[in-house]
This record gives structure tokens, sequence and C-alpha cells, in this order.
């Protein structure tokens, strides 16, 4: 067994908080979390959002985000103590020995440079390479990464470049300057699946042909899966367990880990259309302005009770469609039926009870509730507006809806930012409820939560479905979400539904082009899983 | 640039400004004369004063086509001012133009002077407080030009005086410059007038750079750029100066223009024959030709001013520089 070139012993992190009103104290981030590292291994580093794993792999390079800062233990990189470098140090050993590629590429490129003038700087600092060979060797791994016309690529602004190759670039970047470690930091949460693809296979390509050795960290074990030889689960700051890559997904020896790889098992029985649709959307046509058309003859149908999963990605179309039926988009064609009577096209025309019954839930809980007003405010708003309720009677009711979202009385008066992601996205459910819709508009309300948090949320959406029998349409760009919950699902891509039907129906193959592109992107939980999808590309297309 | 038979779009963006500054200026000469139509009395009577008869002001008025109609009135005034031709004095019955030229480059030069020595120091000490943010320098920078911009320019102007010029005799206490001096003497008489401007405009620039950095300085990228191992500095002037030019161009131009139009105290306090003093003397004598004339050239160089800041930000935009 080779030696490690990065040992990290007993890691304490610490950062200092300013609750408003309270004094500033110091919190715990990272507890006594040790590792090792080999040249030209990947360790992934998985967990919740709060588990610290992007601050431990931040430390590898001697750096704190905001008030963070690394309060004990030892980082270990090439035989020496980096924490005792001070910070003449750290820049020594930063885009040299240790490289970062950030979760959103397209913020962490400064937007007033070419790309070829950032992606040699760290080289080019540290005098590692002169600037003709560093572009050299860009250029060689643009082509090796799949990027577009690799002479010529570097020359672009980031504006210029698509968010996939954009995350290839950055990868490019932590090469070039021929690192010992890269640390990924969740490098394709930010993107489609069907880019995601393409970006996990040019970066386990890129550590293969390299041999640099990384930590990748994720929330994903799925894609984790892919590339990692070995595991570290993390939970608030403490190391779960570590194990091989197949020993995690396989044969998990903690709770926590199994509840992680078991994630998204929630079964539902697919309900059958019935012969009275609550929502008829007929030949939806809808644009921006007068330019781009978004929506392109788009006909959907919602039944009572039943959930419809509207499927695409970024720029497919989904959203808009929602804002079409809400009434906040007046499409320009096409005609939507609600519980038999038609909509008016605008908001402003709908009647009230038009708007008590459909309801919407946003992907943002965060922004779609007002901070300055309490959890019994918020809820019970509606009850006010549709019903007049008021005074104790308001409150019950409110107490009534917080046990419906397994939440109790006791936090009537707590403000939004007294709340977890999950419990805000709850509220907002028990905000929709309160209207007693029948239809609810769910945009994406998963996507901002953690794995086992969304669980929760969906089986609470089940399980209201049941009681209140209320329709959902749920947006969403998760296939295994839809998988889930839905009864029937529309596929979009571009502005056009391309496929449309019941689950078991839209699901089975044969399928169109795009809707297998998409259903055999989306990662599985397995050993292997990317290569047997690449070598299955690969033999379609030359098959063709 | 030119794409094919389309337009770059900065091309078109700067046409639009610039159009757009024209209007603008044209729409401030009809309230520059506007203004000048609201006040009592007229130029005949301001002529003629105290022993005005009403033959005579008749007469004045005949000759000088004060009963055309006010529209009339202005597009002659506007078609003169366009070639340059902007009256005749009441006073003293001279060409405004020539007198206005004179006094124009004055001011332009103490304003050139001054802006060579405050923009790069403000920038600088701007970059410096970011640098040092909340640390010894950062505060001792915010403390010092605050203090400076807290005090009235013409308290600042007499301590100078007092100690440079009266005590140290080091310069002139008057900056009178006139067309014979060579260029070293001319700057060595304006040294205590640039020094007070320079106090007067530095604060405002330093601050706005140093928040507009500052701003910056919250992105990603530059968390990238730290991560490459780069120096403080570097990060700053390379990877957030940059993108900070926009907002730190407008509010360097407005002070440039405060500089043009606005330095009436330090003129007087100076002795300085600039357009300031100028217009205050006109003003004194119900000059109204002479007031209008400055009117429209202090309206000329602020919209001018900012135009150049619209356009800058433009430029500097990369987005819009290199389109998809």
């Amino acid at each position: 067994m080779a030696e490690p070139f990065l040992d990290i012993r007993n890691l304490r992190i610490e950062a200092t908080v300013y609750p408003p009103g309270e004094p500033a104290r110091d919190i715990v981030i990272v507890e006594d979390v040790s590792l090792t590292l080999e040249k030209g291994k990947v360790l992934g580093l998985i967990g919740e959002s709060g588990a610290g794993k992007s601050t431990i792999g931040l430390s590898a390079m001697g750096y704190g985000r905001g008030g963070v800062r690394i309060a004990g233990g030892e980082v270990w990189l090439n035989g020496r103590d980096i924490m005792k470098g001070g910070n003449r140090g750290f820049r020594r050993l930063r885009g040299k020995e240790v490289t970062y590629v950030a979760q959103s590429a397209a913020a962490a490129f400064n937007p007033a440079k070419r790309l070829m003038e950032q992606i040699i700087e760290a080289a080019l600092k540290h005098g590692v390479a002169n600037a003709r060979q560093a572009e050299a060797r860009a250029v060689d791994l643009f082509d090796r990464l799949g990027l577009p016309e690799p002479e010529s690529f570097g020359r672009r602004f980031p504006h210029q470049v698509s968010g996939g190759q954009l995350q290839r670039a950055m990868t490019v970047m932590a090469l070039v300057p021929e690192p010992d470690l890269i640390i990924f930091d969740e490098p394709t949460t930010a993107l489609d699946v069907t880019t995601q693809i393409d970006v996990l296979a040019a970066i386990k390509r890129a550590i293969r042909d390299t041999g640099v050795a990384a930590l990748y960290i994720t929330h994903d074990l799925a894609v984790v899966a892919q590339v990692s030889d070995e595991i570290m689960v993390l939970r608030a700051g403490s190391k779960v367990e570590r194990n091989t890559a197949e020993n995690i997904i396989n044969n998990p020896q903690e709770d926590y880990t199994r509840a992680l790889v078991s994630v998204r098992s929630i079964t539902h029985e697919e309900k059958r259309p019935t012969e009275t649709p609550i929502l008829v959307a007929r030949s939806i046509s809808a644009s921006y302005g007068k330019l781009v058309q978004v929506l392109k003859d788009v006909s959907v149908e919602v039944h009572p009770g039943q959930t419809l999963a509207v499927v695409g990605e970024s720029g497919s179309g989904k959203s808009t469609l929602a804002r079409v039926l809400t009434g906040l988009l007046p499409p320009f064609e096409g005609e939507v039926t609600f519980a038999g009577r038609s909509l008016a096209p605008a908001l402003a025309q709908r009647s009230k009870e038009d708007l008590r019954e459909l309801q919407m839930i946003y992907q943002m809980a965060d922004t779609a509730m007002n901070p300055r007003q309490t959890v019994e405010t918020i809820i019970g708003r509606p009850l006010g507006f549709y019903f007049g309720l008021s005074g104790r009677k308001r409150r019950e009711r409110v107490v009534q809806l917080l046990d419906e979202i397994e939440m109790g009385p006791e936090f009537l008066d707590r403000y939004p930012a007294e709340l977890s992601g999950g419990q805000k996205q709850r509220v907002c459910i028990a905000r929709a409820l309160a209207a007693k819709p029948k239809l609810i508009i769910c945009d994406e309300v998963t996507s901002a939560l953690d794995p086992l948090v969304a669980d929760g949320i969906l089986k609470l959406l089940l399980r209201l479905q049941k009681a209140e029998d209320v329709a959902y349409l749920f947006i969403t760009h998760d296939l295994a979400t839809v998988k889930a919950i839905a009864d029937s699902i529309a596929v979009m891509y571009r502005g056009e539904l391309v496929r449309y039907g019941p689950k078991s129906e839209v699901l089975a193959p044969p399928f169109d082009d795009y809707t297998d592109l998409l259903l055999s992107s989306v990662p599985e939980m397995r050993i292997g899983w990317l290569e047997e999808v690449l070598a299955h590309r690969k033999m379609e297309s030359a098959g063709h | 640039m030119l794409d094919g038979l389309r337009l770059h779009p900065v091309v078109k963006l700067v046409a639009q400004r610039i159009a757009l500054g024209i209007l603008l200026l044209l729409a401030a000469s009809v309230m520059i004369f506007l203004g000048t139509l609201v006040l009592p009395g007229d130029v005949a009577q301001a002529i003629l004063g105290q022993s005005a008869t009403p033959v005579a002001l008749a007469n004045l008025r005949e000759q000088m086509g004060l009963n055309d109609p006010a529209w009339q009135r202005y597009l002659h005034w506007l078609y003169a001012a366009l070639h340059g031709d902007l009256g005749t004095s009441l006073s003293n019955g001279r060409d405004i133009a020539t007198q206005i030229g004179s006094r124009l480059g004055n001011t332009l030069f103490l304003a050139f002077w001054a802006a060579v020595v405050a923009v790069p120091l403000a920038i600088l000490l701007g970059l410096l407080s970011v640098r040092y943010r909340n640390r010894w320098p950062d505060k001792l920078i915010s403390t010092l030009s605050l203090a400076s911009i807290s005090l009235p320019e013409f308290f600042i102007g007499y301590v100078l005086i007092y100690f440079f010029a009266v005590r140290l005799g080091w310069f002139t206490s008057v900056a009178t410059i006139y067309d014979s001096m060579d260029l070293w003497d001319k700057l060595s008489a304006i040294v205590l007038p640039v020094t007070v401007l320079t106090m007067v405009i530095l604060a405002h620039m330093m601050r706005m750079t140093r928040a507009a950095i500052l701003n910056v300085m919250q992105a990603a990228y530059i968390e990238t750029a730290e991560l490459k191992g780069l120096t403080q500095f570097t990060v700053i002037f390379r990877h957030a100066l940059p993108n900070a030019i926009a907002p730190i161009v407008n509010v360097v131009v407005l002070n440039l223009a405060y500089l043009v139009v606005g330095v009436v105290v330090v003129e007087v306090i100076f002795v300085y024959p600039g357009m300031g003093q100028y217009l205050v003397d006109h003003v004194a004598k119900r000059d109204v030709p002479v007031v209008q004339a400055c009117g429209l050239i202090f309206a000329a160089v602020y919209i001018g001013l900012n135009l150049i800041a619209d356009l800058v930000s433009i430029v500097t935009n990369p987005r819009l520089r290199h389109p998809k």
C-alpha cells in the first residue's frame, strides 16, 4: 500500500455566527474528522447540506469560506503540515499542489476575462509552465474532454459557452498546473442530467489519464459511486463511515448510509385516468415578448386526485406551462378548462373561487414566504382571505393544518428563518392546502432539498393527496421523483410535448430518442453504471 | 465591427446613447431659454435700466426682435449658438464666445490637473482600503477622506493659503494665470487650488471604488482566483477591478463634471479666472445672454461626461462587446 500524500488528522473546524439580536458565538462545523488519500485515488465525500463536506475539502487548501476557520487538527500534504505555513504557504500550494473545481462554473469564471487567460493563470503564477506550454496543455485537455474547436475555445468569454462546457473548462483549469490533488465540489449538481453524464465521463477520463488524486464532494450517492474508489459518508460534521465505493453501495454498515442508499424507494400505485379531468389545457402556445416562443401547441389533462408529472430540462418550457395555467402569462393560443368551466387567460380576470381552487407551491420556499411574518400569519392568510376566518377559529384551523404537515403548534410563532429547509417547504404546502384547492401546481418543490428531506416531502404530498383528494401538477427535472409519485407523465423538450400518457406507458419502451436519452442519463445507484451507459451509447451510434 | 449588414450591438447601443444625449441637450437648452423668460423684465429693460422711457424701450425691443414669438427667438438663439455665436454681453458689449473661450480653457486646465491627481489617487486608495478592509489602513483612509469632504472648501483653501503661501511662501496665494505664462509657471500657480479640489472630490470617488470592489469581492470567481494562490492585491486588481469599472466610472464622471461646473468658491478664493467666477459676476449684473451661454455650456459638459460614462460601461461589458 502506497504512502498517503494527503493526511488530515482530527480536523476541527469552527465558524463565528452572528444571529440577529444575539451576541456572536462560535459553532463547530466539523468535529474530529480524519482522512487519508493516496496518489491517483478518488475519495468521495458525501453528505447532506451542512454535513461539512465542502468545508473539509477546502481545508486541504487551507481555505475557509466566510468566517470559517480551522480550529484544530493537522493537514499533512506531501510530507508537511500545511497549517504551519501561514498565508504565504497556503498561496504556494493553492493552484499548484491542490486545485479546485466549483459547483457553478458559470459563477466561478470571471465574466470579464477570456477563458484561456483564466485557465493558465495558476500555472503561470506558480512557474509550472510558460504561457506557450500552458496553452498547449490546455488545448490538449480541451480536446480530450470533448470541448468544441479546442484550438479556439480558450478565446471565448465565459458567457459565450454553455454550462456543461464551462464545467469541463473548469476541470481543464484545475488540471493545467498538474496538481497532485483536485477538489471537485459538486461539479455536476447544477447541470441537467443529459449534460451531467457527459461531464461525469469527462471528469472520470481526466482523472484516469492524468493520474491525479481527487476529493469528490457531492450529495448524490449515485453520482459519486461512478467516479470514486472509496466513499466517506459525513453527517453534521462527523464521519459516519468510510469504505470502498462497492461496499458503501452494496453493503452499508450504518443506518444513515442505508437510508442514503435506499432513498427514493417510494412506491406509488398508478391510478387510471378518469372520464372527467379537473384541468384540461388545450393547444397552449405561449411566448415571452414577441420573439421567443417557449410553448408550442401543448395539450395535457390532470385528473381529480391524481398527479401529472411534467418533466424536462432547463429551457423545456415546463415552468412556463405553470405560469400559463396560473394566469401569470396569458397564452396567445389555446384554452384552459378547470372543473368544467373555462378559465380566463389572465390572473386579474379570474374569480376568487378560481384562485382558491388552483394553488401553487414553489421551488424556493425561502423566497416564497415573507420573512417578517410568523408561521401562523403565513398559513392563516388564505384562511382569512378565502373563508373569512379570524381569531380563535383561524388559529385552530392553522394548528390543524400544522398537524397535517406533521408539525406541532409550537411552530405557530416561529419565523421562516427559524425553520429548516424541509420545514419551510412543509409550511408552504400547508398554506396551499389552507385554501382547500382542487389542484396544486408544484414547481420543483423538492429540487432545493437534500434527498432524505425531499423523500419526506414526497411522502407527505402523497399522503395528503389521499386524504384531501387533491390533484397535483408536478413540475420537475428529476426522473426519480417522477417515477415515485406520478400517475401520468408529460415529457417536454424545447417547448414541445414529446411524450405524454399514463406513467406505465410513458416509461415503457419503445422510446422516442429524447425520452430514451433522458431516462438513460439518470444515475443509478450501482457501480459501473456510467461505463455501461457510455458503452451502450457508443454501440448505438456505431450502429446507426 | 460590422457583422454582415447587421450592426454590432455595441454600435447600436452607442448610437442610441449619443442620440439620447443630443435630445437631452436640446431639452436643456429649452429649459434655459424658458428660465430666462420667467424672470421679471426683459433684456431691453436691463440695458436701458432705470432711465428707460416707454418709447426707447419699444424701439429697442423692435430692434432686438423681442416682440417675436418666444419659439422664434428660441430658434434664432439656438441657431446662432450652434454656429458659435453666443451673443453679446450686455454689461460690456463684448462677444460672449470669445470671453468664454479663454475662461473655459482656464477652467478645463484646472479641472484636468485636479482630475489627473485625484482620480488615480482615489482608485489607488480605494484598492488599498479593500486590501486592508476593516484594518487600520482602511480606517485611516476612510477617516481622512471623510474629514476632508466634511470641511468646507473655502476653509481648506484659506488654511492652505495661510500655511503654504503666507507662512512658508512656497506657492502664491493668487492663482491667476495668463496666456503668456509657460506651463511650469501655470502649474505652480494652480498647486493650491488643485490640492483643495482633490481633497473635495477624493472621498466620494474613493468610497465608491471601495464599495464597488467589495461588492464584486463576494462573487464566486473571486474565490476561484484566491484558490489559484494569487496574492490579495492581484486578486483585487486583476479579478475584481475589471468587474467594478462601470460604477467607478460613473462616480468619477460625476466628480469631473463638478470640477467644471461647480468650482465657483475655489475660483473666487484663489482669484482664478475660470467659468464659475465669470458666471457669478454676470449673474450679479443681470447679464442674461451670458448666463444663458454659461448654462448651455455647463449642460453640455454634464451631458457629455455622463454620456462618456455610459459609453465606457457599455464598452467594458464583455457580454455586449462579444455577443454569443
